[in-house]
């Protein structure tokens, strides 16, 4: 079978070498070396969330805590999709590692949370090398499957050992204590919300660097870049297992916010939830890793709020997030494919373009693609029938002289 | 003795339901070429209108034709409202489709039916057969299993290599443009192979049905042991599904009868990844050569 050809519509959004430095040219010079560039950011991130933190509730800095975790483990898988081509079902599962590790830790031990949070990411990265060696030998689509399967281990065997991970009534932990007089909500989201902020530096940084490149080299064509030098399988199985330590990451954190971790806590339907929130915020951009936490945070809370307001049964009310977020699924894949973040930078594309005065600069790799995913499309008639009205379109005389 | 082969049997009647997945997902991978989560769902959907028809006062046999039908219909649904429109992009588009549609399916069983799990009827006596004076764990309803997923694999296999239109699927699989050139419609044949992978489906949920918890989220288990089967069996070959379904089947049988039935799951994933350090062909697969 042909393969289809790629720059592939997931991979359109993720962040292009060039993409940042045209679009905020004239707003704000950002340092051209990657590393200073995200640290830049990152402190404008930090001032940001620490005015944000200040002016919300209590309540309101535990979601924005929550945020940060998801951000993380979407983060990862974000890297993972959109920049590797592969598909993860078993994020929510790698997150229920890294909460009852930490969870574990803190139980047993005495440990700095530093230290401990380290521990739980790095347990889970091992988990990502394991699962990932074996997968990584299959197609991209292919990691689904052993993921899935991974999603609906983890619930059922700290079923299986209550003796360690405490059966249905998990493991109860306490929170980080605040010093001095500062609000406990507030300091915990501070936690999360700075440890989000290291991985989206360290995230940007890898997918600039060399391993970055390699993982889009493998999710275009990965004949193409084992002939150029890439070792296939190192970097898919690289690639899986930062994300799955992101994962880890984001589900110690949240237990953190939760103080307990259970059995039910991580449902196959969470590992769902992450990949409709990954592809709600766009697939390969850090950016659209917090517009798809914010969804993961607020949508089950907006549904329950609408089943009541709508008096839906309390079947319907238990369905409601989950299918939102199928649905939600299905409808960005077809109409949006590059989420939210890609939809905007779009957008900002024509403003800019717009306000210029000049038609938005053509993206000759782009516009090939296109054309020759229009020229060989598999099973489409439709294709051949559009490639002959665009022959016809450009030569009038040449058809007109035929018929 | 009595418990080893009671697992056996066991694990043999379950493994032919993990085949029937296997099958369908065999069926949209040769087909299409990509991997459809939402195989289970659909044939829960199927066996929840069977149920349906069941309540209604309607006989089994009426009602079995009636989900394979509805199967058939869903598939080909599927197929053409949201595959067809991704086509010829990235591949991983209508697997991250086929994972929403799960969920939306599910979603939409739980709030028709309800989140509890119920009973379904078998299609025959699930009493254990009688051999000599013992009784073991393998009853008409298990005979049946065996018999209608044997059917289904040869039905599938006759189909592919004695008939035009079997032909005509797998050149539209192997080479869509050649088979374009030659007069096939290609799209059609792709909808036919959807069309057929959830009737297979339909069949796998209501063989499944009987000795599941049925209830929405029943066929999520049964899916990822027919995802290992299908691995196991290279994901091309329905003899290669039949036999993993088999192996896979036995595997965590005998987990969950020596072991416990929460490490079924961790079983079936060890299985999985052994297979695929061992030979990431699958057993029956051979390694692909492919052109630069």
């Amino acid at each position: 079978m042909t393969r289809a050809p790629s720059p592939v519509p997931v991979a359109e959004s993720a962040i292009r070498p060039d993409g940042d430095r045209r679009d905020g040219g004239h707003l704000l010079r950002l340092p051209e070396q990657p590393l200073l560039r995200h640290l830049v950011l990152m402190v404008f991130g930090a001032g940001l969330l620490y005015l944000l933190t200040q002016s919300l509730s209590a309540y309101n800095n535990f979601q924005v805590g929550e945020i940060g975790a998801f951000a993380i483990a979407l983060a990862g898988l974000s890297v993972l999709t959109g920049q590797n081509g592969q598909i993860s079902l078993g994020h929510g599962a790698l997150m229920a590692i890294g909460a009852y590790t930490v969870a574990l830790l803190m139980v047993h031990t005495h440990l700095n949370l530093v230290v401990e949070l380290a521990i739980a990411t790095l347990v889970t990265t091992a988990v990502g090398v394991v699962v990932g060696v074996p997968a990584a030998r299959l197609g991209g689509a292919y990691l689904a499957g052993v993921t899935l399967l991974l999603a609906l281990t983890v619930p059922l065997l700290a079923a299986q050992y209550g003796s360690i991970f405490g059966g249905e009534q998990g493991l109860t932990t306490t929170p980080p204590s605040a010093p001095g007089t500062i609000n406990p909500e507030r300091w915990l989201a501070w936690i999360q919300l700075a440890a989000a902020l290291v991985v989206m530096v360290l995230l940007g940084n890898l997918v600039r660097s060399r391993f970055g490149r390699a993982f889009r080299a493998v999710r275009d064509d990965d004949v193409a870049a084992s002939l150029a030098g890439i070792h296939v399988t190192r970097t898919k199985v690289l690639a899986f297992s930062v994300s799955a330590g992101c994962a880890g990451l984001g589900g110690a954190l949240l237990v953190l916010s939760t103080g307990v971790v259970n059995t039910g806590e991580f449902p196959l339907t969470l590992s769902i939830e992450l990949l409709a929130g990954m592809v709600i915020g766009g697939a390969g951009t850090l950016v659209g890793a917090w517009w798809g936490a914010i969804a993961l945070v607020y949508v089950p809370q907006w549904s329950t709020s609408l089943s009541s307001r709508l008096s839906l049964g309390t079947t319907v009310a238990a369905y409601l997030a989950d299918a939102l977020f199928g649905a939600a699924l299905i409808v960005v894949i077809l109409a949006a494919p590059s989420g939210i973040q890609g939809s905007l930078r779009r957008l900002a594309h024509g403003i800019a373009a717009a306000t210029t005065g000049r038609a938005s600069p053509p993206n000759p790799p782009a516009a090939l693609a296109r054309l020759l995913r229009s020229a060989d499309v598999p099973g489409g008639t439709r294709s051949s029938s559009d490639a002959s009205t665009r022959s016809r379109d450009r030569s009038p005389d040449q058809v007109a002289t035929k018929e | 003795m009595g418990l080893f082969l009671n697992t056996v049997l066991n694990g043999v009647s379950e493994g032919m339901v993990f085949a029937a997945i296997a099958l369908g997902l065999v069926l949209v991978n040769r087909a299409t070429g990509i991997v459809n989560f939402s195989q289970g769902a659909m044939g829960m959907m199927t066996t929840f209108v069977a149920y349906s028809l069941l309540s209604g006062g309607i006989g089994y046999w009426p009602a079995f034709v009636v989900a394979l039908a509805a199967g058939f219909f869903l598939g080909a649904a599927v197929e053409l409202i949201f595959i067809r429109p991704l086509q010829g992009k990235s591949p991983l588009n209508p697997v991250i489709v086929t994972i929403g549609l799960l969920v939306v399916l599910e979603g939409i069983a739980g709030s028709i039916w309800g989140v509890t799990s119920r009973g379904f009827p078998p299609a025959f006596s699930q009493r254990g057969l009688r051999i000599g004076s013992t009784r073991v764990a393998f009853s008409t309803f298990d005979l049946f299993i065996v018999a209608a997923v044997i059917v289904l694999m040869a039905v599938m296999i006759a189909v592919f290599r004695w008939t035009d239109v079997g032909l005509r699927m797998r050149g539209a699989a192997f080479s869509p443009e050649v088979a374009r050139l030659l007069g096939v419609r290609v799209g059609r044949m792709f909808t036919l192979g959807w069309a057929l992978a959830a009737t297979a489906g339909a069949l796998a949920g209501l063989l499944a049905a009987p000795i599941s918890s049925f209830g929405p989220y029943y066929m999520d288990l049964n899916l990822v042991y027919g995802f290992t089967a299908a691995v196991l069996g290279g994901l091309l070959s329905p003899v290669g599904a039949l036999v993993g379904g088999l192996v896979t089947g036995l595997c965590i049988s005998l987990v969950g009868g020596y072991l416990g039935g929460n490490l079924e799951p961790l079983g079936a994933l060890a299985l999985l990844l052994a297979v695929l350090m061992a030979r990431p062909q699958g057993l029956f697969g051979s390694a692909k050569a492919r052109r630069i």
